[in-house]
Order: C-alpha cells, then sequence, then structure tokens
C-alpha cells in the first residue's frame, strides 16, 4: 500500500504551459504517472508534452475523466485555479506553487473540507510513492520502495534526508510534503495516521522546522503510531521572529520554537537527528530494535 | 510586511476606527508645531518597528510645544532595538479609564483567522495568562458581525453603552484585517475614554505574499528597511547560500553545532537561474569571512549553480569558498569547478567542517 496516492489518479496539470508546469509534466511522466490532461486559459487546443491542454477544468475533467490536479498556476492566480478545481470535482489538489497569499488559502483550505477534497500545500514538492507514481516536483532519482513514511515540510531538505535512506538501503513506502506556507490543507499530524494504518510503512521519519505547532500536534499521535518515527527539526539557530525563507517557518508571539518541539517529540518517543546525516542510522537503528 | 504605527492607524482611520487626534512628523520643531495644534498633554511616540519602545523611552508624554520639542529631540537621538528613530507620532494624550487589548491574526492550526480579547490591555500578548484571553474564530466567508463583538465584550466584563461599542469595533477591524490581507491587525492598548473606545496603538503586519495586490502599502516604508523574503542576516561571518528554506536552516543548524556562525543566508528556491546565483554570491561576499554553497540539485541543476559560483565569485575572489554539490548534474558541475580552481565537496558534513576551520572555529566537534 501507499498513502495518499495509488497511482491510479488521472492527473491534471493546472499551468501547464508555464516554464516549471511543462518540466514537471514532462518528469511525472517519465516516472510513469498518469498525466491526462493539463490547463491553460486561452491555450485551450495545445499540446504539452504530447498532454492534451484545455482551457478550463470542466473540460478536462469531462474529456480526460481526470481527478486530480498538480497545481502550478503563480501565486497571483493560484487561489482561482484551486477553487475551480474543487468546484469541478477534483478529488486530489496538490498545491505546488510558493507565495500564495494567507487569506487565499485559508479560503481554499475552508472550501476543499467542505466539499471533502484532500489538499496538499500549498508551497509543497508534493507526494511520491517510489515505483507506483509521483505527483509533484521531486527529484524522483533520489527515492526507492520501501518500508519509510517520510513527511517534511521542506522540500530540499526531504530529497536530501530521501537519497540518504536510499543510500543506507532503506527505501520509501510514500514521501509527502506538507508545505512550508502557514496554512495547509494536510498537516503533518494527518499524514501520521495514514501512516499509522498503512502496512506497508514500518517507520515514519517526519522533517520538521520552526514555526507553529504542526509538529507539536503530529507529536501526540507518535505514542499510538505503533511504529518507530525518528525526527529532524530544523531552525535551531533562527532568530525569533525572522522569518527562514519559508512564510511558515518563523517564531512569533512565543510560538513555534525548536526547544518546544524538539521537546514535545523526544517526550512523545521519536528519536530525533541532530543533522541530515543521522536520521538514516537512527531509522536502522529503530527497526532492529 | 509591519507598517508603522502611523501608518496603521491611517489606515484604521479611514475604515471607522476611532484613533487618536494626531499626526507624523519628521523634526522637533514639526513636534512642537503639532503639539500646539493639539494643545493640551500630547503622547509623543518614536515610529519604529520594533517591540518593547516604551522601555527604551521612544513613547513619552509632554505639554506645550516646548516641552514637546525638547522631548521630540531626545527621542529622535534614540536607537531602538539597533534601529534608528527617524519620525515621531504625536498624538493627544487620552484619559483613559480601563484599558483593553484586541488582536486578529491566522491561526495556523486552525487554517482560519481568530480574534483575541482581553479585559487588560498594554503588556505583549504572550505574557498574559491564558485564562485572561477569550477566543473566537472568524468564518471568514460569512465576516465578523457585531453581535459576535458583543458577546466577546459581555464575557470580557464590559456593560451598558460599551457592549455595542465594542462589537462595532470589532467588526471593523475584522474589515481592516481582511481588507488588506493582514497577517495580524492589533490594539494594544484598546482604551476607554467615557463611553467609547479609541485605538491608542496599532499594529498591522501585511502578508509578504499579497503586497501584490497592496501597491499602495509599499509606500512610506523608506523609513525603515525591509529585507527580501529569502534573504536573512545573522550576524557571524560565514555566508550561507543554500537552495531552500529548510535545506538553509538546517546548514545554519549544522555550522552553529560545529563552532561557526553564519552572517546571513541566500534561499535561492527551487530552480534560481544562473544569473540570480551569481548576484546573490556578490552580495554575501561583501559582508563575510567565508562562504558555504550548499546545494542539494533536485529541480536546481548543479552544472547551474557551478556556473553561478564561478562567475560570482569575481565579485569576491579573495573569499575562502566551500562549496558542496549534489543531486542532479553533479558530474558536470564538479568538473567546472575544478577546472575554475574551486575546491568542491560532495558531503554536507565535510563542507560545513571545512568553512568552520577557515574562520577559525573548531571544526572538529562532534555531531
Amino acid at each position: 500500500m501507499s498513502v495518499l496516492l495509488n497511482g491510479g489518479e488521472r492527473i491534471l496539470i493546472q499551468g501547464i504551459t508555464g516554464r516549471q508546469g511543462s518540466f514537471h509534466a514532462r518528469r511525472m511522466l517519465e516516472y510513469g504517472s498518469r498525466v491526462v490532461a493539463g490547463v491553460s486559459p486561452g491555450r485551450g487546443g495545445a499540446a504539452v508534452e504530447g498532454v492534451p491542454v484545455f482551457d478550463t477544468v470542466r473540460e478536462a475533467v469531462r474529456e480526460k475523466g481526470a481527478d486530480t490536479s498538480c497545481l502550478f498556476v503563480p501565486a497571483a492566480g493560484a487561489a482561482d485555479a484551486a477553487h475551480e478545481a474543487l468546484e469541478n470535482g477534483i478529488r486530489l489538489l496538490v498545491l505546488v506553487t510558493e507565495h500564495v497569499p494567507v487569506h487565499d488559502a485559508v479560503e481554499v483550505v475552508a472550501r476543499a473540507k467542505e466539499l471533502r477534497v484532500r489538499v496538499i500545500g500549498p508551497n509543497t514538492f508534493g507526494i511520491i510513492s517510489p515505483g507506483k507514481g509521483k505527483i509533484g516536483i521531486m527529484p524522483h532519482e533520489y527515492y526507492t520502495p520501501g518500508p519509510v513514511g517520510l513527511v517534511a515540510r521542506s522540500g530540499t531538505l526531504s530529497y536530501q534526508v530521501a537519497a540518504e535512506l536510499t543510500a543506507a538501503g532503506l527505501g520509501q513506502s510514500t514521501a509527502v510534503g506538507v508545505g512550508g506556507d502557514p496554512v495547509v490543507g494536510c498537516s503533518l499530524r494527518e499524514v501520521l495516521t495514514h501512516f499509522k494504518d498503512d502496512d506497508e510503512t514500518r517507520a515514519v521519519v517526519l522533517i520538521g522546522e520552526i514555526g507553529g505547532t504542526a509538529e507539536e500536534e503530529a507529536a501526540e499521535l507518535i505514542a499510538g503510531l505503533g511504529k518507530p518515527v525518528v525526527a529532524y527539526l530544523v531552525g535551531r539557530t533562527a532568530p525569533v521572529g525572522v522569518r527562514m525563507g519559508h512564510a511558515g517557518a518563523i517564531i512569533e508571539r512565543g510560538k513555534g520554537t525548536y526547544a518546544g518541539k524538539a521537546a514535545a517529540l523526544r517526550e512523545a518517543g521519536a528519536l530525533l537527528a541532530e543533522t541530515p546525516w543521522q536520521v538514516a542510522p537512527l531509522v536502522l537503528k529503530s527497526l532492529r530494535g | 510586511m509591519k507598517l508603522y504605527e502611523y501608518q496603521a492607524k491611517e489606515i484604521f482611520a479611514r475604515t471607522g476606527i476611532p484613533v487618536p487626534r494626531g499626526r507624523v512628523v519628521l523634526s522637533p520643531e514639526e513636534a512642537a508645531q503639532a503639539a500646539g495644534e493639539l494643545g493640551g498633554e500630547v503622547v509623543i511616540k518614536a515610529q519604529v518597528l520594533a517591540g518593547g519602545r516604551g522601555k527604551a523611552g521612544g513613547v513619552r508624554f509632554a505639554a506645550g510645544p516646548e516641552e514637546t520639542a525638547a522631548v521630540a529631540r531626545t527621542i529622535l537621538d534614540l536607537e531602538i532595538k539597533g534601529l534608528p528613530v527617524n519620525a515621531l507620532l504625536v498624538e493627544e494624550r487620552l484619559p483613559s479609564e480601563r484599558e483593553l487589548y484586541l488582536s486578529i491574526s491566522v491561526d495556523r492550526q486552525a487554517g482560519r483567522p481568530v480574534i483575541l480579547a482581553a479585559a487588560e490591555g498594554g503588556m505583549e500578548i504572550e505574557t498574559f495568562p491564558e485564562d485572561k484571553i477569550r477566543r473566537r474564530f472568524v468564518e471568514t466567508r460569512r465576516g465578523v458581525h457585531p453581535w459576535e463583538g458583543r458577546e466577546l465584550a459581555a464575557a470580557l466584563g464590559l456593560r451598558g453603552s460599551l457592549l455595542p461599542e465594542f462589537g462595532k469595533f470589532m467588526a471593523t477591524l475584522a474589515l481592516v484585517f481582511e481588507r488588506n490581507d493582514a497577517e495580524l491587525a492589533e490594539i494594544n492598548p484598546l482604551v476607554q475614554v467615557g463611553s467609547h473606545l479609541v485605538a491608542a496603538d496599532a499594529r498591522l503586519n501585511i502578508d509578504d505574499a499579497a503586497l501584490f495586490r497592496h501597491p499602495d502599502l509599499t509606500k512610506g516604508q523608506e523609513l525603515g528597511t525591509q529585507g527580501g523574503p529569502s534573504f536573512v542576516r545573522l550576524g557571524g561571518d560565514i555566508a550561507v547560500l543554500a537552495n531552500g528554506a529548510g535545506m538553509a536552516m538546517a546548514t545554519l543548524d549544522v555550522l552553529e553545532s560545529l563552532g561557526g556562525k553564519a552572517s546571513c543566508f541566500i534561499d535561492l528556491g527551487g530552480g534560481t537561474g544562473e544569473e540570480e546565483m551569481s548576484k546573490a554570491i556578490g552580495i554575501l561576499g561583501g559582508f563575510s569571512q567565508a562562504m558555504l554553497v550548499n546545494i542539494f540539485g533536485g529541480i536546481t541543476r548543479c552544472d547551474e549553480v557551478a556556473r553561478a559560483v564561478i562567475r560570482g565569485r569575481q565579485a569576491a575572489p579573495q573569499l575562502p569558498l566551500v562549496v558542496r554539490l549534489d543531486g542532479t548534474n553533479q558530474e558536470e558541475g564538479l568538473r567546472l569547478l575544478r577546472e575554475a580552481g574551486v575546491a568542491a565537496v560532495s558531503t554536507m558534513e565535510e563542507a560545513a567542517r571545512q568553512v568552520v576551520a577557515q574562520t577559525g572555529g573548531k571544526g572538529e566537534k562532534e555531531v
């Protein structure tokens, strides 16, 4: 099994004619993901990497049966495009776009909840289940099938850890990026509930960072997970009140400190790595133990 | 982006939130003139984007133009948390009978805005006891209605005409929050003057990602300095250039555990081009003793990074440089660097140790 995706998704790429959209359409196709349609308003009738482009999500759904969207539309139009997907029957929306205004994210996430649509992101690298498929932008060469469930707020850092796991002979069941923004559709905690129910996942790696309380909320589930958890947190040396690259990575109003998160995770029974290269050895140890 | 108090108050007033009479001034002479116009006692407030301004002597009272000019001069000479005071807000001093707290911010866990209110004001909200803070989540599509404010007011112990007053006040603050893409709209303290409420202070932080919708708000920011969203100054001596926020933070943590400290970092984000990267290297080199480039190429291509490093290095040729390249097109990137005489390593750990050693840190401490 895998979580959140099964490889059968019929993927629509919103913003497929853009630089990122077209590049990652090709990369997803390379990996075997079923990219069935693209949407780019005003460019209907074109084709990108052999994928037909439509003007509206409605057409893409009607003509190609798209049920999943991977969204690359630039921030100013991202919420509009997301709402179009939500209102047209898309069931899983992976919102890759960075710098989406937080008020827009609030509205998209709220509407998705009403419609029971799963939203990953914004500002996510997506989901990959090695060997089955991927929806997003991660460099899939570094992933192999295996027993480790990986969930992260950050992209590059999770690629680094995935590469180290793979090098250590530890493949991944699914790797999920929840996104680096303050308000996201799917929390670290929610991904943990999926890993809990997934037989293929035998250990979980959680990569968190300063800002917000998502790690603390996820920690509450660790004791009941029935699987070892290795956590790696970054931002230990980040100053208070400074946004560290991600919109969500900021210690403000007394919340979101490294110390608080580390304590919550450790008390819940997670093993804490202090560097990226400590993660794989800790996972090996926890699986043996 | 944080707005200055006077900017926030202008927006509050435009939307219908009562604020004290007053105006922003840049010199003691102007301050004296403003005090003359206002009459009576005035409060003179430093306009800086830093908390703890009162404790630093940046908020003082005065009566009459002469005293106001003297106080203004003193405050303009201050430096508050490293920031110069370039402007002052001169306002009427309010006969406050009671101080309250009111704010709206985005609750990350709930994924929607939350209103916080307390029957005491003036202190930092972080220091309030939890049981004294009232919370109410915002239904964004419906908006905030005055009755919600009245309910909250009743819970705070307000009585009589203050109840409808607070209700109106809160609904209007919610409008300010929504219309300006705010991350935080805060009034602390919110003061009672007779049967009315007035915003004695004002904080309004705007979501950087939404500034494209608010070109009017970026005016006036020349009073302060706003760094770019992905460029952060940190105070040490090692410049860090990494791709991705998580990778950048991981690099800073590792450096410190090895006895080094970053001077700043630039998060290149995914897919940054050669041109932007080379510019970034030039900037970072300006105030650092050494530079660490830490790249795990996913979308970012190592050969592009290598070309940018070689080009950017021309801006700071004497600067010790350690490059770690891993990932997409790694071989080509390492070859280019080798030919240009730049040492490159392929693990983050090795790179961090080398750069710390270059800046006199221990570099051999176990992590």
